[in-house]
């Protein structure tokens, strides 16, 4: 795909949460919270002004059946066009970004949320996504994906463990600067190191806990979004990618859906060097590896250099690249399928210049990168600017 | 319609019993516990009293039940509670012959929505009809859409904050 043939911005942005539980909201009343935010941002009332909404959610997190035609009322939606995405949040804001460009829409909203504390079995939930023929009747929790990932990306990168542990130390750390954030923690290498193990070398300290949230963003296209503000955060490219499925022969090492996601997203962007094009990222850090892996992927650093990068403390808040200002999925939660928008989030308001105490100064450009978590092997990249 | 026929081998109960075949189980268990929240919660507990109750929205005027802690119509917050009455009347309903899960039933089940009174006009609850026959032409002779019906709630000491907590809406002064 070519540059987006029309300019699409995101005018308003709004969230309830994020804690480990959240038993005095229904995720209708957290949904309606986060959207009552995003809608009054944005300046709009979405029953006159709402065209669609795109929602990303997963039937089995929800404990609901086709839980999509449960979302409209408590978004101001009910009777607008309703387009629901299986998969993570950020390709739901491509299926929004998709109806402005294609003129079906001129305002979009795009939601997603996790009631993670509701699912009783999550990890029961978790394994239900694998082989039920080749991998169900070995009987092993599905983190074990993660142990076999992070083993070769250590072999083949030569990554020393300590500078997984020091993502934990570094998105931990930035969470506490983050009201948002469930899990803030000043943590030392050696409690990474040494909590709990769960698939040998990872540590229960390197894997994100749940969370609770909801996120809601508001799209127009470029004319309206004029209109309506006067910081509007520009969605510049958008990639996204699913690679082989195979736990027996898929790729252990280069996260290539990410890489195919960002190669896109780029190209869209105009993007030749991305390692000098951004001034921030959020990007998936579901176990801390991954936030390693995923910097490589995205071509800001050669693989097996992210890790000696972290250790250097360049992806600090201060450092070369802020990685994961707001605390990543490690410090605020994982959201389930509303994690892509979670990154999202602070991206944009970092760019907006609302990042409080963690506001990385002059923040022009963003990369926003997702992973729609265990089995899959689905990434997506969204490129953010404060520019059109 | 020869040319839709295909040789094929059928599968027989006793080849699966037999091990005649490779089969693999595959049992799914999904365990949920969902936040009833402001609304339902509110709701749940007035049925374990013994009450209904709904949500008004001050903006377009209606009162809706079950409550809601937003107007789906003017998209804002609902503003006050209002204690509804457990009579109502009919706006639809099936004579249903089948269980939930395809067993032929005996004796048919009748759900039905009905219209709270004190509620908006359309605003319902679903539930299910009792002492209105025990045949489907029977239950077609007593039920029409406009029946007037009351709760039949269970004994106090045997609620638990739940739908159940009314056991079915039986036609008034029947
Ligand atoms: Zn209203």
């Amino acid at each position: 795909m070519r540059r987006l043939n029309t300019e699409v911005a995101i005018v308003g942005a709004g969230w309830s949460g994020f804690r480990s539980i959240s038993p005095d909201l229904s995720f209708r009343e957290m949904m309606f919270e986060a959207a009552t935010k995003a809608y009054t941002d944005a300046g709009i009332d979405p029953r006159r002004d709402l065209d669609g909404l795109v929602t990303a959610e997963e039937d089995f997190h929800e404990g609901i059946a086709i839980s999509d035609e449960y979302v409209p009322d408590q978004m101001g939606a009910v009777l607008r066009s309703v387009h629901t995405i299986a998969g993570d949040g950020l390709q739901a804001l491509a299926a929004g970004v998709m109806q402005i460009a294609a003129g079906a829409a001129r305002i979009v909203a795009v939601e997603s949320h996790s009631k993670a504390s509701n699912v009783l079995n999550l990890d029961q939930i978790t394994a239900l996504a694998m082989d039920p023929v080749f991998q169900r009747p070995l009987e092993v929790h599905p983190v074990f994906i993660a142990g076999l990932e992070l083993r070769r990306y250590l072999e083949v990168t030569r990554t020393p463990i300590e500078h997984v542990a020091r993502v934990v130390v570094k998105n931990r750390r930035n969470a506490l600067r983050n009201p948002r954030a469930a899990f803030p923690a000043d943590l030392s290498l050696e409690d990474v190191l040494d909590s709990e193990p769960l698939a040998e070398p990872l540590t229960r300290a390197m894997a994100a806990a749940p969370a609770d949230g909801c996120v809601v963003f508001v799209l127009a296209r470029g004319d309206v979004a004029r209109t309506l503000t006067d910081r509007p955060v520009w969605i510049r490219g958008l990639g996204w990618a699913t690679d082989s499925y195979t736990l027996e022969n898929r790729d252990w090492e280069g996260a290539r859906y990410l890489r195919q996601a960002a190669e896109r997203a780029y190209r869209q962007a105009g993007i030749r060097s991305p390692r000098r094009a951004f001034d921030l990222v959020e990007v998936d850090d579901t176990f801390a590896y991954k936030e390693l892996q995923h910097l490589e992927a995205l071509g800001l650093c050669r693989p097996g250099e992210a890790g000696w990068w972290t250790a250097e403390g360049a992806t600090e808040v201060g450092g070369e690249l802020p990685v994961n200002p707001s605390g990543g999925c490690l410090g605020e939660g994982h959201l389930l399928d509303a994690s892509g928008l979670a990154r999202l989030l602070e991206a944009v308001l970092q760019l907006r210049e609302e990042a409080g105490p963690r506001q990385v100064p002059n923040a022009r450009t963003a990369l926003v990168a997702s992973w729609r978590g265990l089995p899959t092997t689905t990434g997506a990249v969204a490129v953010l600017s404060r520019e059109p | 319609m020869e040319r839709w026929v295909y040789p094929t081998t059928g599968l027989k109960q006793e080849d699966l019993e037999e091990a005649r075949v490779c089969m693999t189980r595959a049992p799914l268990r999904g365990e949920y516990a969902w936040d009833a929240g402001v609304a339902v919660g509110r709701f749940l507990a007035e049925l374990k009293a013994g009450r209904l109750v709904g949500r008004r929205c001050r903006v377009c005027r209606r009162v809706m039940v079950p409550p809601r802690m937003f107007c789906e119509q003017c998209f804002r917050p609902t503003d006050e509670w209002v204690p509804l009455q457990d009579t109502g009347t009919v706006l639809t309903f099936s004579v249903c012959t089948v269980a939930w899960d395809m067993r032929r039933l005996e004796v048919p089940e009748v759900p039905a929505v009905i219209a709270i009174d004190g509620a908006s006009p359309g605003m319902g609850i679903l539930h299910k009809l009792g002492e209105v026959g025990r045949t489907v032409d029977e239950i077609l002779d007593r039920v029409h859409i406009g029946l007037r019906v009351q709760a039949v709630w269970k004994p106090p000491r045997r609620r638990e904050g739940a739908i159940t907590d009314i056991l079915y809406f039986r036609p008034v002064g029947a």
